[in-house]
């Protein structure tokens, strides 16, 4: 079993949610971050004021999945996050040592 | 753009010009009272301006509630709303005890009298009794005692809640109230003696219709000196002279406030004709709404095109202050004749506001809400606008802004002084990291929403 979790552009959530759904990805947490890469912040003016934003709002998911699905499941990120542009961000795959189905107690590949 | 701009101007001045000349057609009015109305309806009508505009004016205390609670971080939104609620009350309280006898009463050139609580007339009590022979000494007064207190309180409470705004983030509740006490107790009846009561300045001729200086310049510089003997917050300004921006958690609620004390203003110039009781009066009350409308109108498009030009964005903060800085500005002479003037100034209103905002910064006082811009120059700028385009006389307006000026000043700095002096002004270093809602009142303002204001 492995975590995939990816952190991506916020207005493109609904596009992976979608893509995971059709690569048979069933279930996602989702959260809000921020964060910067080689994408620098922006900066803004407040009352005649100057100041640098250095995180950006992005958008984690994070999901468990089987082996088999990951490749498919990456590749569908990758193509429904991605707009060419710097900050469109990166996707993580970790090994995940056990998994519990907390309703039945159902172990690993029957738990996710 | 530049070239834009100056190419724009010259008709407008060609207008300005001779709208000037509209002046000769100014309506000439005729005395309260000498309308075709009964003693009695006059009586009635000039009571019912006071009261229902003191309403309005009532009501700025919820448009400067909502705008200093948008512009101050969520942290410390709870400890600015109490700050307003309380200094309205206090303020109120305190013209009540002494401040409006000092004021209005047997007023000898520079004070009223010093005794304790205003009331109903003892004429007016005996007709509410039944007494019918009481009916003329009332109506002698042109209208009730109370409506005209009423009316004057809500001109004190809005000095006092300019204060609040400039030196918000950092200030203990006790020591602001007690300064507040003072101001609205003292400070401010006293120079309201020399001008409204009939002291020197009115004697001199000083016109100032609602109070660009009497109302407005006086929180102005009781705000000032606050903000530079309190200091300004924490990382506000790096040594190096770098200015943090300390962006406001609710630019909603400051809109709402800054539109609030716009509909609030028709009370505060538009009753200041003090009567209601003729068709001239009438026009004159239309005239000053008419202007004070355009008057705020032009501040706002003009702090929108300045900060536009300037940063590339039009700033919405500087723009609810161009409304505001518009408003204060032609207080002093709303019921200027032509309209077209009211613009003019209203449009200056906007351009200091933009100009000072930065400038302040500059000289590292510490601003909040740019109140000290709104009210003590623009209402500077106001005062002298009547001697520029009414009728009043340069010299006497100046020396009605100086006296005060140095009267509030030095005032309130030795006020500001000792209380720092005593029981000190500032909240402590860690309790403006936490903020004041925790520290001083132990609630927040939006408590299911997070940390609000955080390091990133």
């Amino acid at each position: 079993m492995k975590w995939i979790m990816a952190i991506i552009k916020p207005f493109k959530l609904e596009e992976v949610r979608e893509a995971l759904a059709a690569s048979g990805v069933e279930g996602l947490t989702v959260s809000e971050v921020k964060g910067y890469g080689r994408q620098r912040g922006q900066t803004e003016i407040y009352r005649g004021a100057e100041y640098a934003v250095n995180f950006l709002p992005k958008v984690k998911i994070e999901f468990a999945v089987r082996d088999e699905i990951v490749e498919p499941a990456v590749e569908a990120i990758r193509q429904a996050a991605g707009t060419g542009r710097i900050g469109d961000g990166k996707i993580f795959v970790l090994e995940v040592a056990k998994a519990v189905r907390i309703r039945t107690g159902e172990l690993d590949a029957q738990a996710i | 753009m530049l070239r834009t701009l100056i190419k724009g101007a010259a008709p407008l001045l060609l207008l300005v010009a001779s709208a000037s000349g509209t002046f000769a057609q100014e309506v000439e009015l005729a005395p309260p009272g000498a309308g075709s109305v009964s003693a009695e309806t006059a009586f009635i009508l000039n009571t019912f301006l006071f009261l229902f505009a003191g309403i309005l004016v009532m009501w700025m205390a919820a448009g400067f509630s909502m705008l200093e609670a948008g512009l101050v971080r969520s942290k410390n939104t709870s400890a600015i709303c109490l700050k307003n609620i309380a200094l309205y009350s206090v303020a109120g309280l305190m013209y009540f005890l002494v401040g409006y006898n000092l004021m209005y009463v047997d007023v000898s050139g520079w004070i009223g009298s010093l005794t304790l609580f205003y009331s109903a007339s003892p004429a007016e009590l005996a007709l509410q009794a039944g007494d019918e022979g009481a009916l003329a000494t009332v109506l002698e007064a042109g209208y009730t005692t109370l409506s005209d207190w009423f009316f004057q309180m809500v001109f004190v409470a809005t000095a006092a809640s300019i204060v609040s705004g400039t030196i918000a983030e950092r200030v203990r509740l006790k020591p602001f109230l007690i300064f507040v006490v003072l101001l609205t107790g003292l400070i401010y009846p006293i120079q309201g003696a020399w001008t409204w009561g009939g002291g020197w300045l009115a004697e001199m001729g000083f016109s100032d219709y609602a109070g660009s200086t009497i109302v407005h310049s006086t929180g102005g510089w009781a705000a000032l000196t606050g903000a530079i003997i309190i200091g300004a917050r924490r990382g506000k300004y790096a040594p190096d002279g770098k200015v943090n921006p300390i962006p406001g958690a609710n630019l909603p609620l400051a809109t709402l406030g800054t539109l609030i004390l716009w509909m609030g203003w028709f009370g505060f110039n538009g009753a200041s004709a003090l009567a209601m009781d003729s068709a001239a009066a009438l026009v004159e009350i239309s005239q000053v709404f008419a202007n004070t409308n355009l008057a705020a109108a032009a501040g706002v498009v003009t702090a929108m095109v300045l900060t536009a030009l300037l940063y590339g964005k039009v700033d919405l903060s500087m723009t609810l202050n161009g409304a505001l800085a518009g408003l204060v500005s032609i207080t002093a002479g709303p019921d200027i004749g032509s309209p077209l003037l009211a613009v003019l100034i209203g449009a200056v209103g906007g351009l200091i506001v933009v100009a000072s905002v930065p400038l302040l910064d500059r000289l590292k006082i510490d601003d909040v809400v740019g109140a000290v811009p709104v009210h003590l120059f623009a209402g500077i700028w106001g005062t002298l606008a009547v001697a520029l385009f009414g009728e009043g006389d340069l010299l006497v307006q100046l020396t009605g802004i100086l006296a005060i000026g140095l009267f509030v000043g030095v005032t309130s700095s030795v006020l500001w002084f000792l209380l720092k002096a005593t029981i000190g002004v500032r909240v402590s270093e860690e309790a403006e990291e936490l903020g004041l809602d925790r520290t001083e009142l132990g609630l927040e303002a939006y408590p299911e929403f997070g940390q609000g204001a955080r390091v990133f």
